[in-house]
C-alpha cells in the first residue's frame, strides 16, 4: 500500500498525478485543498481510478498557524505518510503583487512559506521513520529573476533550493526529495495565454513526477526533460536577452 | 481562436467563434452575449460541433468519473471524459462499452448528442439506446434529472439532440460484460454487392461486430467490390487494455490533398487485392479492430487545406441494394472519393433518441476531398437517391444538406425543436432549422 498526501489537490498536475497513482494500485490518499466540493470529486474519480481510500480535508493552506496540525492529521489518518506532494502555489498578477508590501507578502506566504513550512514537517516526520518521498512543484521560474515574474519566481526559487539541500541532507536517511520545475504547463492556471510548441500537458508533468518518485529519484527535475537544457541557456544569457523574455 | 475551433472535416471555416471552458458540471457557466453551444472533442466531421458568432462551452475540463460500480458494471461520469479514458478503466475489469464509434476519441457528451453507432448496431443499437439517466442543465437554471421515466421527453429529444436541448452534465452509463480484449472472426472478400448482403445478412445473428470497406472507384461487374470483416468478442487472452505507443501524426497539412484520383485508384486495387483468398479467419486486439485510424493523430489534415466532406446516409432495409447500386454506380463514374468508405448494415433495435440517425437498412460512408462545385454536385445527386428510397444523411457528419432533406429524412423534427433550449445554436442548425 502506498499513502499519499497531496497539498494543493485540486491542481491540475497534482490530479494527473493522483490518477496516475490511483490507477497504478495500493494508493491511499490524504487530499488537502481549499474547496470542499471539488475535492469530493476529486476523491471519487481516484476511487473510481482505483484508489482504495481517499480522505478529502479541506483547508486553507495561505494560513500558516495550522499547517503543522495539518500535517499530523494527515500521518495519523494514514497511519504515516510515503509520498508527499505540495503542488499548492498561485501565479500571482505581477504588477498587482508587487504594488504593496502587503500584497508580496501575502503572495509568498502561499507561494512560499508555506509549501516550506510543509517540508519541514514531512522532511522531519519522514527521516524519524527512516523512508519516503517529498516532491515539491518549483519552476523554472525560480531559475532566474525575469522582469515579468520575478515575485512568483522568488518564492519557487526559494522552494527549489531548499528542497535541493534538503535532498541532500535526507538522502542517507532513506528519504528522498523531487524539485519539480515544469516548464509552460496548459492548465486552468495558464489558460488565459496563447499556446505554443513549448507547452506541456499536465498529464505529460505527471508522469515525469511518478516516475521520478518510482524510482526514487533525489533532486530537480525538469518536466519535460529537455527544459533543463533550455533553463541551462536561460541561466548563462546575459542580462539584456533576460530583459526582453 | 478559429483555427482552435474547426470541425474534423475542418469545413465551413467558423472564424467568428469564443471558447469558454466549462468546469463545473453542477452549473452552466455564465452566458453572455449571443447563443452557447457544448464542444466535445471535435470528431464531428461538419457543423453540429460549429457555432460561428457565438460561444462554444467545452467540456473537455469536465473529465471526471463519479462511480464506477464494477459488480452491476454501471459507470456514471462527467460529460467530457473520452471514451478512450473509460476503455482504459473497465477493459482490466472485464467490462466494455456496448457501443463504440470508429474512434475512441470522442466524449460522452458527444456520444449521446449524435447519438453514435458502432459495428455492432445490430446487437446493441446505439450509445444512448445504452444510457440509463443523465443530468440536463437548461439556460434557465434549472437541472433536470432525465430517464424513459423522469422528464422522458427531454431524454429522447437530447439522445441525438445535437447539443440542442441543453448541456449534458452527469451520464450513468450501462456497460457489458467481455472475458478477454481480444477478438475473433474472419475477413472475406467479395466481388459484388450481392454478396456483400449475403454475407452480412448471414453474419447478424451469429457475429456482433460487421462491416465492409468498398472500394468506391469499382465499376461495371467488380462494383461493389471489398472486403467484409465479422468478429466476436473472444473467450480468452487476457484483459490488457491496448498497448498503445504513440500514434504515428500527420504533422502538417499538405498544400494539396494528398487524396487524388491516381492515388486513390493504386491505393484500392492494392487494398482489395490484399487479401488473396475468399476467406482468412483472424485474431485482433479491440484496438486496431475497432479504431484502426486512431493509430495515426491529424490524419484528415492530408486532405489538404480546403478540408473534405464525410457523406453518410442510411437507405432503408426494402430500397437497400437498389440504392446502394445507385449510390456506388454514381460515384465511381465521378471518379471521386477516398480509400475511407465503410459500408454495413443496421439492425432494428430502436434508439430513443428521436434524431436518432440508424434506421433498419444499409448505411455507407466516405469522404469526399473538396474539390470545389463538382464535389457538392456529385454529394446533391446521392441526396435526390437516398431521398427517393426513403433514407436519410447522418449530422454529425454532415456539412452541406438542405433544409428539405433534413426535414424529409427526420419526421419527428416538429416534436424535437419543442425541447430545444433558446439559449443553444449551431452552424448545423442555423442552416437546416433556422426557420424555427
Ligand atoms: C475517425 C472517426 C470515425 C468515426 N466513426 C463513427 C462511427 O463509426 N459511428 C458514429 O456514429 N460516428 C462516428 N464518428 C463521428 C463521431 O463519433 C461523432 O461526431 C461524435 O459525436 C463526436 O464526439 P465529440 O466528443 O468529438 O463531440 P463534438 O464533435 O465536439 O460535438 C458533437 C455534438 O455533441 C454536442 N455535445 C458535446 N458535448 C455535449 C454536452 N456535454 N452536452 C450537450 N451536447 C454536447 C455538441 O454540441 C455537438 O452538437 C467518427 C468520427 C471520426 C473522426
Amino acid at each position: 500500500m502506498t499513502r499519499i498526501v497531496i497539498f494543493g489537490a485540486t491542481s491540475a498536475i497534482a490530479q494527473a498525478a493522483a490518477r496516475q497513482w490511483a490507477a497504478a494500485g495500493g494508493a491511499c490518499f490524504v487530499l488537502v485543498g481549499r474547496n470542499e466540493t471539488a475535492l469530493g470529486d476529486i476523491a471519487a474519480d481516484l476511487t473510481a481510478r482505483g484508489a482504495e481510500d481517499v480522505i478529502a480535508k479541506p483547508a486553507d493552506l495561505a494560513v500558516l498557524d495550522g499547517l503543522s496540525r495539518l500535517c499530523a492529521e494527515a500521518e495519523e489518518a494514514l497511519g504515516g505518510i510515503d509520498i508527499a506532494l505540495i503542488a499548492h502555489g498561485v501565479l500571482p498578477d505581477q504588477v498587482e503583487v508587487t504594488a504593496s508590501a502587503d500584497n508580496l507578502l501575502e503572495n509568498l506566504g502561499v507561494n512560499a512559506l508555506s509549501p516550506a513550512a510543509l517540508m519541514v514537517e514531512f522532511g522531519r516526520l519522514m527521516k524519524d521513520r527512516g523512508h519516503g518521498s517529498l516532491v515539491v512543484i518549483s519552476s523554472v521560474a525560480g531559475d532566474r529573476g525575469r522582469p515579468s515574474n520575478w515575485a512568483y519566481g522568488g518564492a519557487k526559487a526559494m522552494l527549489s533550493v531548499m528542497g535541493e539541500g534538503m535532498g541532500l541532507e535526507l538522502d542517507s536517511a532513506g528519504v528522498n526529495v523531487v524539485v519539480v520545475k515544469p516548464g509552460f504547463v496548459d492548465t486552468p492556471m495558464t489558460a488565459d495565454f496563447p499556446k505554443g510548441p513549448l507547452w506541456a500537458s499536465a498529464d505529460q508533468v505527471a508522469g515525469a513526477i511518478v516516475r521520478a518518485v518510482g524510482k526514487r529519484r533525489n533532486g530537480v527535475i525538469y518536466a519535460p526533460a529537455w527544459w533543463r537544457f533550455v533553463m541551462l541557456i536561460v541561466r548563462f544569457a546575459p542580462a539584456f536577452i533576460v530583459r526582453r523574455l | 481562436m478559429s483555427n482552435d475551433f474547426q470541425s474534423w472535416g475542418r469545413f465551413p471555416a467558423a472564424p467568428h467563434q469564443k471558447a469558454v471552458a466549462w468546469r463545473d458540471r453542477r452549473h452552466m457557466p455564465m452566458l453572455g452575449d449571443g447563443p452557447v453551444l457544448a464542444r466535445g472533442n471535435g470528431r464531428s466531421y461538419g457543423d453540429v460541433c460549429l457555432n460561428d458568432g457565438g460561444t462554444l462551452l467545452t467540456t473537455r475540463a469536465l473529465d471526471k468519473f463519479i462511480l464506477f460500480d464494477a459488480e452491476a458494471g454501471e459507470l456514471v461520469c462527467e460529460p467530457g471524459v473520452l471514451l478512450s479514458d473509460i476503455l482504459d478503466l473497465i477493459v482490466p475489469k472485464g467490462w466494455f462499452l456496448p457501443v463504440v464509434p470508429g474512434t475512441r476519441l470522442v466524449t460522452v457528451g458527444g456520444a449521446i448528442a449524435n447519438d453514435v453507432h458502432g459495428k455492432n448496431h445490430h446487437r446493441f443499437g446505439t450509445f444512448g439506446t445504452n444510457v440509463l439517466d443523465f443530468r440536463l442543465l437548461r439556460s434557465d437554471g434549472t437541472a433536470l434529472s432525465c430517464s424513459r421515466d423522469e422528464n422522458a421527453e427531454l431524454f429522447t429529444a437530447t439522445i441525438g439532440g445535437l447539443g440542442l436541448t441543453g448541456l449534458i452534465a452527469e451520464v450513468r452509463l450501462k456497460l457489458r460484460p467481455i472475458a478477454s480484449s481480444y477478438l475473433e472472426g474472419e475477413q472475406f472478400r467479395f466481388d459484388t454487392l450481392d454478396e456483400f448482403f449475403a454475407l452480412s445478412e448471414g453474419s447478424e445473428a451469429s457475429h456482433e461486430y460487421t462491416a465492409a470497406w468498398i472500394d468506391c472507384l469499382a465499376e461495371g461487374d467488380r462494383l461493389g467490390r471489398g472486403h467484409f470483416m465479422r468478429a466476436n468478442h473472444a473467450a480468452d487472452g487476457g484483459l490488457d487494455p491496448a498497448t498503445r505507443s504513440l500514434p504515428l501524426a500527420v504533422p502538417l497539412t499538405p498544400p494539396l490533398s494528398l487524396v487524388t484520383r491516381v492515388s486513390l485508384r493504386v491505393f484500392n486495387t492494392l487494398y482489395y487485392e490484399r487479401q488473396r483468398v475468399h476467406e482468412v479467419s483472424r485474431r485482433w486486439h479491440f484496438d486496431p479492430y475497432l479504431f484502426p485510424l486512431d493509430s495515426i493523430a491529424n490524419w484528415n489534415r492530408l486532405y489538404g487545406p480546403k478540408g473534405f466532406l464525410q457523406y453518410q446516409c442510411v437507405v432503408p432495409d426494402n430500397e437497400a441494394r437498389a440504392a446502394s447500386a445507385e449510390l456506388l454506380k454514381e460515384i465511381s463514374r465521378s471518379g471521386q472519393g477516398s480509400p475511407l468508405v465503410v459500408f454495413k448494415t443496421f439492425g432494428d433495435v430502436a434508439s430513443p433518441g428521436l434524431l436518432s440517425f440508424p434506421m433498419k437498412g444499409a448505411t455507407l460512408a466516405l469522404d469526399f476531398p473538396i474539390l470545389g462545385k463538382r464535389t457538392f454536385e456529385l454529394l446533391d445527386r446521392l441526396d435526390g437517391i437516398v431521398a427517393e428510397a426513403g433514407g436519410r444523411l447522418y449530422p454529425a457528419k454532415d456539412a452541406r444538406m438542405s433544409v428539405e432533406m433534413f426535414e424529409k429524412g427526420f419526421p419527428a423534427l416538429d416534436r424535437f425543436m419543442k425541447q430545444i433550449d433558446p439559449a443553444f445554436e449551431s452552424g448545423f442548425q442555423r442552416r437546416v432549422m433556422g426557420r424555427a
